[in-house]
């Protein structure tokens, strides 16, 4: 019943001229969303910033958000990567800033305002 | 619609039913009037309680529903998700975004947390099987607070 989760990679360069992968993700962020989260997240390199696009997604739960938790934890404990946020709904995004995602990684409205604070 | 209309739906205990449950309180909230940053609260509200009720409270047994009861009273929308298990009695703690990053807290566990938080009221009932559930109400006149 839930809406698989597919992800795209694409590159960016930051306002600091960093390189910037970005995972933009589409379908259901859930439970159900772990493997293919992680994988396209393991696998983005040696780039030190990644965005995570959610602007093609239209439901999220805790389940889901506890998979974004799960990468910043990772990031947390190997120091070297920098996570940001873009395309979150007005919803979600007060849901982030209430669990407290919005404290490890930067929220932005878009992708544009997200390289900039980069 | 009527003062003391009733909804209700019985989910299979399977996750992504619950945007059938998320759907129909948005559509009863639409026509009872509330404003559009109040139902998106709503769902994410019920669809937090449907999944507690699929995973904890029937634990994914094909064999047993999940109710959920819409009903309108005056200004407010009362929703029932009621499941088989044993229910819950106490109130949820706020997570503790630190102790998860620092591994020393499981990343999931936010569901109870959000529900509380986006609605007017949040109560869970224990009870015996099929009577344990967790009631949700919005208010109209919580509209601006």
């Amino acid at each position: 019943m839930q809406a698989a989760t597919k992800v795209a990679r694409r590159n960016a360069t930051a306002a600091s001229g960093d390189d910037v992968a970005i995972l933009a993700f589409s379908g259901d962020i859930a439970s159900t969303s772990k493997e293919a989260m992680l994988q396209a997240y393991h696998a983005v390199g040696p780039v030190k910033k990644v965005l995570l696009d959610f602007s093609g997604v239209d439901y999220i739960n805790s389940s889901g958000i506890a998979i974004i938790i799960q990468m910043l934890l990772e990031e947390r404990a190997a120091g070297h990567r920098t996570i940001g946020i873009f395309g979150l709904t007005p919803h979600f995004k007060k849901v982030f800033t209430m669990v407290g995602v919005a404290k490890y990684a930067t929220i932005s409205p878009d992708q544009a305002a997200a390289l900039s604070e980069m | 619609m009527k003062n003391g209309s009733s909804v209700e739906v019985r989910l299979p205990s399977e996750l992504g039913f619950e945007k059938i449950a998320m759907s129909t309180a948005a559509g009863m909230a639409q026509l009872m009037g509330f404003s559009q940053d109040r139902i998106e609260d709503l769902k994410t509200a019920v669809a937090e309680a449907c999944i507690n009720a699929i995973e904890h409270g029937n634990k994914f047994d094909d064999r047993l529903d999940v109710g959920v009861v819409l009903s309108s009273n005056n200004d407010e929308l009362e929703i029932k998700v009621i499941d088989d298990g044993a229910g819950f009695h106490s109130a949820p703690s706020t997570p503790n975004i630190d102790r998860k990053i620092a591994g020393e807290e499981e990343p999931r566990g936010m569901g109870m947390f959000l529900i509380q938080s986006l609605v007017d009221e949040a109560e869970w009932h224990k009870g015996p099987p099929g009577r344990s559930f967790v009631r949700l109400v919005i208010r109209l006149d919580k509209e601006n607070s």
